[in-house]
């Protein structure tokens, strides 16, 4: 909702101005749970609404940012993200389901007649194992999964591909009530979190908040990255992998660092995403899902920070304010949208931004 | 005087046969009931035109008043014109009827058999109606005939023999020893045949889902195989060749009704055309600018799809149309007591097979198909020999989306023609691609006939679910051995 | 600037300011009404017609003046079958529109998305499909039918003599809840009528499960041990592959029927119906029904669906879930007249014991107490033109057990509606 602001403020302006807005977009975020706390009829009020859709808009920007740190810097396009952010999404699940069944079983669980909760639910009890999780689960899964694909050098169109039938499984898997996830249904209807009511205006203020800072982290390590050597080492590797592997660097090691980094972020992301929604299921992981993050990416600018950010933003603006003034016509818009960016915008708005400004 | 009497005589059926329909058609459901079972009983050649009518749900050629008839009456009126059919002077009729009993007869009908049994004399109908005998007589009084009908269920595959010899040999139901060991004889051999059946109908039907993930990938072959462009597209080209399958059939009903059996075989090269016309005019105005960037085609292509789902949604609706099987397409091909082979899995089966024949002499033996892998091969080169590479872009993937929209007309015979129809192909035509070896048809041919059979042998171990799963495990585990999958283009490039 | 284009400019500006002042006074004599169906993606088949019986219903009640003197305005949204976005729809109903009621959502999961939302900010809901119960919300009115008013009256048709007098159950479900709870409960009324677990066998297909080829020659296999059915709660998409492939095996109704609990007359415009007569279907509501008042409903649909050109008007068909849609609407504003007001709270109240004359022919109540409508429930037999023909019918509507007395722990639960259940 504040990007236009911020495109045309950016057009004018060089680097320095575009710094500022940041500044200025960074106070509005900070201001938002702030304002949400003032009581309603209040001409500041910012409502649940507002908020609920700012913070997730903004954790669907920390999954464009995660994917642009492996597709942008290290030229890997992962069509599989949904999947580690519905794993983070999960493992908060699992704690909020557990925070609101009290001593017994989480509803879904009665109604398949089971007794006991499975051992993977074993500590989800406690907040700290959850976060733990939340980290783990997306980390390992990237880890072994990388491993392996970095191991035989699979890349380009096989790795996408690779992914993309990855989060398919994922989502076939917890599609199964059997699994212990809840089925199609996933998890809803949570209460509390760490004794808080989870509909309570200042739990949700503070959520909001931490998404901001993770977000802000983020921006702040992709930034370090990329400066660092490290960061140059990716460049190298997506624009030229055989030549780096000439100059005597190992890429495997290089790549698995950047996608488990990616796939924890995304984790993250998820985990903030679930208690600000109210809901996580499979289709979380739908294919679909993944392919439309890459489109926030590919809109902003691949390879640049600030991109991702707007094109998750724009996109999912768009999606809010279309699906209700023209339902009908929405998958048109966002298919024309696909099609035009790839085509005249390679290199996204923030491409667009750059060659205003240098003219 | 005697030629009014004998045309009264004539009409003396027609008039019974008029006034039994009368009766049946007012009969509360009860009465229907006894009718039917009575005249199962015994049967009158006469009765047979009624009950032909009553099978279609109306008592008289011409009279609109609807039969209601429900699930229970039908069973029984299938029975007793099966009973009636015995009478019948085709044997084939005979027979058909015969295997109808083998399900249905009822003790009371014994007799009636008994005396059928005794001049029947074509062969085959007669082994049909011994058992059908023997089923029953599995109850009669006498050991020996008990013994000779278990002997005689020994001999067939049918799964209802299972089930009878099982109940026969429940503890305190058979009493004679001897007939007890034969049943448990023939027990072992109905089980084996059975199995055996059920083999066969598993790797049929893996083979069937093979030539069905072998149609939706063979244009992605193509496309993604030859040309490189990830077309995200592909699936909404299966479900264009689907709509052309439909609108063909529509049109063919209003203005060439008498040629509606055949609107498959005319909705062909309409379907092929349809995709392959959207294919060109894809490619003329968006992929043409992306070649060599395929992850952006991925992007494109994925809008187009979004483009076209929603295109055809507002022109047809969200709803699935209606495309039935013609009759040469229903039904199926009883090849064991318990083993149908559908006819459209069949045809199904052998279509695929034509379209890959077609595909690889049109890539093998036609110039266009030696530019295209000149293309293909190397671009650069290609264009300095004279190759007109734009042209050949554009024809080779309007091949490659005319061929899915083959695929297309296929798929509309055996499941859904909605929106959604080519998104629940798209991930698996991707991987039979990718595990084939891109670019490789061969690849594609056995990757897909081997994901259809390791498929549906693992689905009933551990359900349909699990076994995708564990398939797409094992894929990305392939993938680390053969990353070029099945059938690798060998060759030295590199960046 | 010069004169002319000053006026120009004033009569612009008046022009604009009456526009707004039209706008508020219109804005002050509607009630918004929320509809939330998919119109895109996967659910989008089963709710868009939902939408435009909302839309009709809607465009009826106004055409007759309204409720309270006031137009209702609908407010369309789309969820796009995406879960998370109901909720944010919901919300944005309630919160942004501020609209007195939301009809809407298909599925169960849609369902349990958004009823934190409307718990929260106690706002109205009309559920008008079939669904698994174990769930009252008093946020929540459900006009679609609850177990016992459509699957186990289902089964005992099949075990009557009528029915075919099946001896073995194969309970077919897509792997969701719905049919988990459903089959659930059909299996504790099986035992409860004397049949043994070796004659139920229950098996799960993934959604959107197209290759019914292995499954069918299970049925077949499980057939032969006697006279079996099979209860289908397979989902929309899945049946027109597994019909298919009943038929072409040859399994036909007499041998084993099927009855449906998610097949109804827009579904089976998907498919042809010739190889299907014969196999069931347990609604609450048929379009073949017979009656002054179904004939003005189904008339009054194919007239809409033709002046609003919808897809395939010349073939729409009216169905359990529309009529269960177009009651709710119309229970809803007879509440309101009623309470004089569009305050939840009191329309609440003044729903419960409300009637209606419904086009299933009979005149169908909201409890006092369970916020679910007592239905009839009637069992159609599958015709060759893609209708039902009713083969057996409840001689009275049924009150709804939300809770089913069929799974443990039940019996507890209060008969009204409690947040947060």
């Amino acid at each position: 909702m504040n990007q236009p602001l911020l495109v045309t403020a950016s057009q004018k302006a060089g680097p320095r101005w575009t710094l500022a807005t940041g500044a200025v977009v960074l106070l509005v975020l900070l201001a938002l749970p702030l304002l949400s706390l003032l009581p309603e009829g209040h001409s500041l009020h910012v409502s649940a609404y507002t908020l609920t859709l700012v913070g997730k808009i903004l954790c669907y920007a920390i999954v464009a940012l995660a994917l642009d740190l492996v597709w942008g810097y290290a030229g890997l396009l992962s069509l599989g993200h949904g999947l580690f952010f519905a794993l983070g999404g999960y493992a908060m699940g699992m704690y909020l389901m557990r925070e609101a069944a009290g001593d017994g079983l989480p509803a879904f669980m009665t109604f398949l007649s089971w007794t006991e909760l499975p051992w993977y639910w074993a500590g989800t009890q406690h907040f700290a194992w959850a976060l733990c999780l939340v980290v783990l689960a997306p980390g390992l899964l990237a880890l072994v999964f990388g491993f392996f694909a970095f191991r035989s050098r699979i890349k380009g169109v096989y790795f996408s591909i690779m992914t993309q039938a990855l989060t398919f499984a994922g989502m076939l898997l917890f599609f199964r009530n059997e699994t212990g996830f809840g089925g199609n249904n996933g998890f809803t209807n949570f209460r509390s979190i760490l004794g808080y009511e989870i509909t309570a205006q200042s739990t949700r203020a503070v959520l909001f908040l931490l998404t901001v800072s993770l977000l802000v982290a983020s921006l702040y390590l992709g930034w370090r990255l990329a400066r660092s050597k490290f960061g140059r080492v990716l460049t190298a590797l997506r624009d030229a992998e055989n030549r780096l592997m000439f100059c005597g660097y190992d890429p495997r090691g290089f790549k698995l660092f950047v996608w488990v980094l990616s796939a924890v972020l995304c984790g993250l992301a998820g985990a903030l995403y679930v208690p600000q929604v109210g809901i996580i299921n499979p289709s979380e992981m739908s294919p679909t899902n993944s392919i439309e993050a890459a489109v926030w990416v590919a809109l902003g600018g691949r390879g640049t920070l600030i991109g991702p950010l707007l094109g998750a933003g724009l996109v999912n603006g768009m999606k809010s304010w279309f699906t209700v003034a023209f339902p009908e016509y929405w998958l048109f818009c966002l298919g024309a949208l696909f099609i035009l960016v790839t085509l005249y915008l390679p290199k996204g708005v923030v491409g667009l931004l750059k060659k205003r400004g240098e003219q | 005087m005697l030629r009014l009497l004998l045309t009264l005589l004539l009409l003396l059926p027609l008039a019974t046969q008029a006034s039994e329909g009368e009766y049946f058609i007012t009969a509360k459901p009860a009465e229907q009931v006894s009718l039917l079972e009575g005249w199962a009983a015994q049967p009158d050649a006469a009765r047979l035109p009624l009950l032909d009518n009553l099978h279609q749900g109306r008592i008289a050629e011409g009279d609109t008043r609807k039969l209601r008839l429900n699930n229970r009456l039908r069973g029984l009126l299938e029975n007793t014109l099966a009973s009636h059919q015995l009478l019948s002077d085709v044997a084939k009729v005979r027979l058909a009827a015969a295997q109808q009993l083998q399900k249905s007869a009822q003790p009371a009908q014994v007799a009636f058999l008994d005396r059928r049994y005794a001049i029947e004399a074509d062969a085959a109908v007669r082994a049909a109606l011994g058992l059908v005998l023997a089923n029953l007589q599995l109850a009669a009084p006498e050991p020996s005939v008990r013994l000779a009908a278990v002997r005689l269920l020994g001999e067939t595959g049918d799964p209802m023999a299972r089930t009878r010899l099982e109940a026969l040999l429940e503890p305190g139901v058979e009493t004679d020893t001897n007939v007890r060991t034969a049943a448990e004889t023939s027990l072992a051999q109905v089980k084996r045949k059975l199995l055996f059946g059920e083999l066969l109908g598993q790797a049929f039907s893996g083979l069937s889902l093979g030539s069905i993930l072998l149609l939706a990938a063979l244009g992605l072959a193509i496309t993604f195989g030859l040309l490189g462009v990830i077309n995200m597209a592909h699936g909404e080209m299966l479900m264009l060749g689907a709509y052309a399958t439909y609108v063909v059939q529509v049109l063919i009903a209003r203005y060439a009704p008498g040629a509606i059996e055949f609107y498959p075989l005319i909705a062909l090269p309409v379907a092929f055309a349809v995709s392959a016309g959207v294919g060109m005019l894809l490619e003329r105005t968006v992929i043409r600018h992306l070649y060599g960037r395929p992850l952006e085609t991925l992007l494109a292509t994925w809008g187009i799809s979004l483009i076209l789902i929603q295109a055809i949604r507002l022109l047809f609706g969200a709803q699935n149309v209606e495309v039935a099987n013609p009759a040469w397409l229903s039904g199926g091909l009883q090849v064991l007591p318990n083993l149908v082979l559908p006819y459209s899995r069949l045809v199904i089966i052998g279509f695929a097979l034509f379209v890959v024949l077609l595909t690889w002499l049109l890539l093998n033996r036609t110039r266009l198909g030696l530019n295209v892998r000149a293309v293909t091969q190397n671009r650069n080169m290609a264009a300095c020999c004279g190759v007109p590479t734009g042209r050949v872009d554009m024809l080779a993937f309007g091949l490659g989306s005319g061929i899915a929209g083959l695929g297309g007309v296929a798929l509309s015979q055996i499941g859904n023609v909605g929106p959604d129809l080519g998104q629940s192909y798209i991930i698996d035509s991707f991987l039979v691609v990718v595990l084939g070896g891109v670019g490789q048809l061969a690849g594609s041919l056995w990757a897909a006939f081997g994901l259809g059979i390791a498929n549906k042998l693992l689905e009933p171990q551990i359900g349909a679910v699990l076994g995708k799963i564990l398939i797409l495990a094992l894929i990305i585990l392939f993938i680390q051995k053969r990353p070029q999958g099945l059938f690798a283009l060998k060759g030295r490039v590199i960046d | 600037m010069n004169r002319r284009s000053l006026i120009k400019a004033f009569t612009l500006s008046a022009s604009i300011a009456a526009m707004g002042l039209s706008w508020s006074i219109q804005a002050a004599e509607t009630i918004k009404v929320g509809i939330l169906h998919s119109l895109s993606g996967t659910m989008a088949i089963s709710e868009t017609s939902l939408k435009d019986m909302a839309l009709m219903t809607i465009e009826q009640i106004n055409a007759k003046g309204g409720v309270n003197g006031k137009l209702l305005e609908p407010v369309v949204v789309d969820p796009a079958s995406n879960w998370p976005l109901f909720a944010e729809k919901g919300r944005q109903l309630l919160t942004q529109d501020k609209v007195a009621v939301v009809f809407g959502c298909w599925t169960s999961v849609s369902r349990k998305s958004v009823l934190p939302v409307f718990e929260e900010l106690n706002g109205l809901l009309f559920y008008p499909v079939q669904y698994e119960g174990e769930e009252m919300s008093p946020n929540v009115f459900y006009t679609g039918a609850a177990p016992n008013q459509q699957a186990i009256p289902a089964v005992e048709y099949l075990m009557s003599e009528e029915g075919g007098g099946a001896k073995r159950y194969f309970l077919l479900g897509t792997d969701y809840v719905y049919p988990r709870t459903t089959n659930k409960i059909l299996r504790a009324f099986l035992h409860s009528k004397g049949v043994a677990d070796k004659d139920i066998e229950e098996v799960y297909t993934p959604f959107g499960h197209a290759d019914y080829q292995t499954i069918v020659a299970n049925i077949k296999k499980f057939a032969a041990g006697g006279k079996t059915a099979v209860i289908s709660t397979v989902n929309g998409d899945s049946n027109v592959p597994f019909y298919k492939e009943l038929a072409n095996q040859g399994l036909k109704a007499t041998d084993v029927p099927v009855v449906a609990f998610s097949v109804g007359e827009e579904e089976l415009r998907g498919i042809d119906t010739k190889p299907l007569v014969g196999h069931l279907a347990a609604w609450n509501y048929f379009e073949s029904v017979q009656n002054p008042v179904n004939t003005q409903f189904v008339n009054d649909w194919k007239a809409y669906a033709k002046a609003k050109n919808l897809p395939g008007a010349d073939k729409a068909v009216t169905n359990d879930p529309m009529e269960a849609t177009y009651v709710g609407i119309h229970m809803w504003a007879q509440a309101v007249e009623k309470a004089g007001t569009t305050d939840v709270d009191k329309v609440r109240e003044a729903l419960a014991g409300q009637s209606f004359k419904a086009p299933s022919g009979y005149t169908l109540t909201m409890d006092k107490t369970n916020h679910h409508l007592h239905k009839p429930v009637m069992i159609g037999e599958i015709q060759d033109d893609g209708q039902f023909n009713v083969v057996w019918e409840t001689e009275q509507p049924l009150r709804a057990q939300p809770w089913s007395p069929f799974i443990p722990g039940n019996d507890k639960r209060p008969d009204y509606a409690v947040k947060g259940n």
